[in-house]
């Protein structure tokens, strides 16, 4: 039996994390809703079994979203997790294939040139001796790289590196010295033993030219033993419990569980599963434009994990969507944020009672312009022009103003409050009868097309000026400008309308391209959704989208946001609503059709 | 000499006396509070404004002066829709405002206002 | 243009405008005597420390001003004029002591006096120990002493009061005096910078920050020093026991009256004609304005014309105004006494 007491460490530390990751997925998964843990089973005996699998292999192993981001960066999760797992494959097949035996103790393959340190010939010996040592190679150039990340960072196309905590500083410095440590225990017993392979060989015999590797070889193997127990123990409470949970989660989220009010293990499951690997930072503009680098989503994650959370890093966010389109985890940062702000809900319940609604005239449309469309009166004006222009039957049910549609509120967390409002709205809206909601604002639209839940169409005014154009109810004629189309986080990535908007705007004039395009684009600065930063910071925002977006000073700035134009107007004149350009370029339709 | 009862003063504005443990919790936490200068502007543009009495305006001065009885309904009015953020000469962060108002009542909850 | 003889000009009062003038005008090459009725020149501005919106010191403008004067001009100090008569195409000047001196043109730049703060006695100035006037403030600054109430303690909380003998039909002056807004901000920072943990409070009917760079001050005084403002005229000021003042407003937007204790009460003084003014204006038969400051002869563009021909005004003795507004006044003042005295025979 193959046993050295310099294994219990390494023991330990495995025996432990199996333990606990099995308690705590269990728990995890019991805690699901009812009808969730149903789609997780089902999800297993499905076709989506093996989706998920492949997404496991493409993104926990190779890491191919990080490749996009940088392919050094990429190249160095990827050579650490895969060329990890490789080498247990590798380590385990080698000594099943030489010992002949079906059961060894899980420490045996980890351990295998301690105690065979001269294996003679078995089955693919010489090929596994090369592989293995080509593999710990493999795994040795990432940790180099990971080595030279957290000192110099931008070498890896990152302009900020996670700021570690002390324990994970601990975990990180334990998974750094694992293999070097590997390696010299390898290298030492193959120069006391004169025998190894063409790295841990060569290495054996340039070590034992001047040292006593006879001696220094077994507490080599202690040390390596020691540096896997201390990652064991260190892992489920650092940000290395990604390496299990984000298997999990891609198993979880390819069954379609979604985070929502009543799931909360999800949730729990999104928050272990964040690596902290930091590319959330770079492309957060509160990094680049306004110097704040406290705030970012893996900040906030790691705050929710340790239950350290200050309403401060809950609310200061743009919430645009940047991070969650970058993150290679997948993790819904915005639907956490939100979550974790209505914590901080102080409203009392009978808040808004004020409002009484009565005399709502009936229409076919009913047009909602919105708190911010008011402050950009050309919008309202230009869509009323539409209106009138099409003969449709409308009713523009703030006109004279009203109440706000509960999305900024929902965005403050103040949920009970935002309920109110869409219930006074909804009565409006169903009392006019009207068979199509449009509105000019994307943060309205999304609150009524995700939260209003009614059962009548609801468009954002670039679709339904698409479809009045398409229908005929409307015609334009050319007007070519200089013109780039700038997508409002709340339409683009917010309700993944990328492509009307633009259709749209071809008619008029030929769009020019922009290197911030649809999931690409940037965050004006003017969000609703952030309620800390300051004026100041938001104009640099402001100031440093605009310099990225703008190709040419003289570019009309299309965009589809009352928030946006306002914001962009702040800095650049030739900033206008899509509708404006449809109105100015509107041909009074001809009588016979 | 104290003739053992008095009459309430509930309209006068007693600095000294007031509770202003709520406008220095605001002045720290959102300190563009401090450059308001009742200009009115906000309360002009409020959306709540229209249907009820919250006055925005009033609110943040009465805050500053320690009456909180008067405001302590008002507050809860305020739907947060910003349009008084984007109105503000100053730029001042009025919804951090009512939050950290709505923040700093709960916190002090016991508190006889 | 004639250039037989040297024109001569008396300017009355060494204050900024006098001084500013009697240099400018020794430099086109007239003969200029300034008369100052106190020992030293340099007016009120002497007396101030800091100066609007710049911060600097008011004493580098006096020291800037004495220096210009000191060549060409003849100074004349402790000398208060008595008589001024017209004979002989040219002025006489009497002074009190008995000298005689003539000219070819008279400028008057006689300057303001203070509001006396006795004259609303609600204030309690002269009557409670802890209520001072701004330039009794300015004078702690300059003198480098410490800000203490009558007692010599720090004090907690100062209320620095507007429009003291201005706008005030009761106090006899219905006009807005211009600068006491921006000095009240003004000292309002500069109580702060002197204690900090001070609480600063000005009451004012408006804001007027008109200038340049006035309306900086004013945020930076509420964003930087933490002073508050009060919309709200002051009623009266009672006293406590331990020498504290009581101050009755009414806090307009809050439409509540409000009551403060404060350790020191700073009362912004308006201006007012000064004595010099008053008494020489009507010596000549100059016009006044129902505000009793010396009316030139047409406000746009014969600001610097009296009704009396060879006799001109420069400064505040026309009407209260900033000391950037006084130096460009005196300028102005200068180019029309210098053509009239080119035009002579």
């Amino acid at each position: 039996m193959y046993f050295d007491i310099f294994v219990i460490p390494f023991s330990a530390g495995f025996i432990f994390l199996f333990v606990f990751l099995i308690y705590t997925f269990s728990r995890w998964i019991h805690k699901l809703t009812p009808e969730n843990k149903e789609k997780l089973k089902k999800s297993f005996f499905s076709k989506r079994f093996f989706v998920s699998v492949k997404e496991i292999f493409s993104e926990c192993l190779l890491h191919r979203k990080i490749f996009k981001v940088n392919p050094l960066l990429g190249y160095m999760h990827m050579s650490l997790a895969f060329g990890w797992l490789l080498l247990i494959i590798g380590g385990n097949l080698e000594t099943r294939l030489y010992s002949q035996n079906p059961i060894n103790p899980p420490y045996y393959p980890i351990f295998f040139k301690f105690f065979d340190p001269v294996p003679g010939d078995f089955l693919f010996s010489g090929f596994f001796e090369f592989l293995m040592d080509l593999l710990l190679l493999f795994i040795l150039s990432g940790v180099f790289l990971a080595y030279i990340k957290r000192f110099r960072s931008s070498m890896l196309g990152m302009k900020k590196t996670t700021k570690l905590k002390p324990f994970d500083k601990l975990a990180l410095a334990s998974l750094w010295v694992i293999f070097p440590f590997r390696l010299l225990a390898e290298s030492f017993t193959s120069g006391a033993f004169h025998h190894g392979g063409f790295m841990t060989g060569s290495l054996g015999l340039f070590f034992a030219s001047f040292l006593p590797v006879a001696k220094l070889y077994y507490p080599a193997w202690w040390a390596y033993s020691f540096a896997l127990c201390g990652f064991f123990f260190a892992l489920p409470f650092s940000r290395y419990m990604h390496i299990p949970t984000e298997a999990l989660l891609i198993f979880m989220r390819n069954a379609g569980i979604t985070q929502s009010k009543e799931e909360n293990s999800f949730a729990e499951v999104e928050i272990n599963a964040c690596s902290r690997c930091g590319v959330c930072i770079d492309t957060c503009q509160f990094a680049s434009a306004a110097d704040i680098s406290n705030v970012q989503t893996v900040y906030f994650i790691r705050d929710v994990r340790h239950h350290s959370l200050k309403a401060e890093t809950a609310n200061n966010c743009l919430m645009c969507g940047r991070c969650d389109q970058i993150c290679p985890v997948g993790i819904d940062a915005k639907i956490l944020r939100q979550s974790e702000r209505t914590k901080f809900d102080y409203t009392g319940t009978n808040s808004l009672n004020y409002i009484s609604v009565k005399n709502i005239s009936k229409a076919d449309v009913i047009y909602f312009a919105g708190c911010m469309t008011h402050l950009t009166p050309t919008i309202k004006i230009s869509m009323e022009k539409i209106l009138k222009a099409s003969n449709e039957k409308y009713l523009f049910m703030d006109k004279d103003g009203s109440i706000c549609c509960g999305r900024p509120t929902m965005l403050a967390g103040q949920m009970d409050a935002a309920n109110q409002l869409i219930q006074k709205n909804k009565e409006i809206i169903q009392l006019s009868e009207a068979k199509v909601l449009v509105t000019s604002c994307p943060i309205c639209y999304k609150v009524f097309t995700e939260e209003y839940k009614l059962d009548i169409e609801v468009l954002h005014h670039s679709q339904y000026l698409l479809q009045l154009l398409n229908n005929g109810k409307i015609e334009v004629e050319r007007k070519e400008f200089k013109a780039i189309f700038h997508d409002p986080c709340e339409l683009g990535r917010g309700m993944n309308i990328y492509n009307e908007p633009r259709v749209l705007i071809n008619k008029i004039t030929t769009l020019e391209h922009s290197n911030f395009d649809k999931e690409n684009a940037m965050c004006c600065g003017g969000s609703i959704g952030n309620s800390v930063i300051s004026d100041e910071k938001r104009n640099s925002i402001t100031k440093n989208t605009l310099s990225k977006i703008l190709t040419d000073q003289e570019q009309t700035l299309i965009t589809a946001c009352p928030l946006c134009k306002k914001t962009f107007g702040k800095y650049h004149h030739k900033t206008e609503d899509i509708s404006q350009v449809i109105a100015s370029a509107l041909k009074k339709i001809t009588v016979t059709r | 000499m104290d003739f053992g009862y008095s009459i309430q003063k509930d309209n006068q504005i007693d600095y000294d006396k007031s509770h202003r443990e709520i406008a220095e919790y605001i002045r720290k936490e959102e300190s563009s509070f401090n450059i308001c200068m009742s200009c009115g502007s906000c309360t002009a543009i409020c959306s709540a404004g229209i249907f009820t009495d919250f006055n925005p305006r009033k609110l943040y001065l009465l805050i500053s002066r320690g009456d909180i009885r008067s405001i302590r309904k008002e507050i809860d009015h305020c739907m947060l829709c910003g349009k008084c953020q984007l109105a503000c000469p100053r730029g001042i962060n009025t919804r951090n405002i009512i939050l950290q108002i709505r923040t700093s009542i709960k916190q002090n909850k016991d508190h006889v206002f | 243009m004639n250039t037989q003889k040297t024109k001569s000009v008396i300017v009355i009062g060494a204050g900024i405008a006098g001084m500013e003038s009697s240099a400018q005008l020794a430099s086109f090459g007239h003969q200029v005597t300034l008369l100052e009725k106190e020992k030293v020149v340099g007016g009120h501005v002497a007396n101030w420390e800091r100066l609007f919106p710049t911060m600097k010191p008011a004493s580098e403008i006096i020291d800037l001003l004495k220096t210009d004067i000191m060549n060409n001009v003849n100074v004349q100090l402790d000398a208060e004029v008595f008589k001024i008569e017209f004979s002989n195409q040219e002025f006489i000047v009497t002074l009190t002591d008995g000298q005689i001196l003539k000219s070819d043109a008279v400028l008057l730049a006689t300057g303001y006096d203070l509001f006396d703060p006795r004259g609303k006695e609600e204030y309690g100035y002269g009557i409670y120990d802890n209520v001072i006037t701004s330039a009794e403030l300015e004078a702690v600054f300059k003198n480098g002493k410490e800000l203490k109430t009558s007692t010599g303690k720090t004090p907690k909380r100062v209320g620095i009061i507007h429009c003291v003998g201005s706008r005030d039909i009761k106090a006899g002056n219905q006009y807005c005096s211009n600068v006491c807004c921006i000095t009240g901000v003004k000292q309002a920072i500069e109580i702060k910078e002197a204690v900090p943990d001070a609480e600063v409070f000005c009451f004012y009917m408006d804001l007027r920050m008109f200038g340049r760079y006035f309306e900086d001050m004013y945020l930076k005084a509420q964003e930087k020093y933490g002073v508050q403002f009060v919309r709200g005229r002051l009623s009266e000021a009672c006293e406590n026991q331990d020498g504290s003042l009581i101050i009755k407003v009414e806090d307009t937007l809050a439409s509540k009256p409000l009551k403060m204790t404060v350790d020191l009460i700073v009362l912004l003084l308006g201006f007012e004609a000064s004595k010099g003014t008053t008494s020489l204006g009507k010596m000549l038969h100059l016009n006044f304005g129902d505000d009793r400051f010396i009316s030139p002869t047409n406000e746009h563009l014969l600001r610097h014309n009296t009704k009396m021909e060879g006799i001109f005004v420069a400064g505040t003795c026309t009407g209260p105004k900033s000391i950037i507004a006084t130096i460009s006044d005196a300028r102005g003042a200068v180019i029309t006494v210098n053509n009239y005295l080119n035009n002579l025979n």
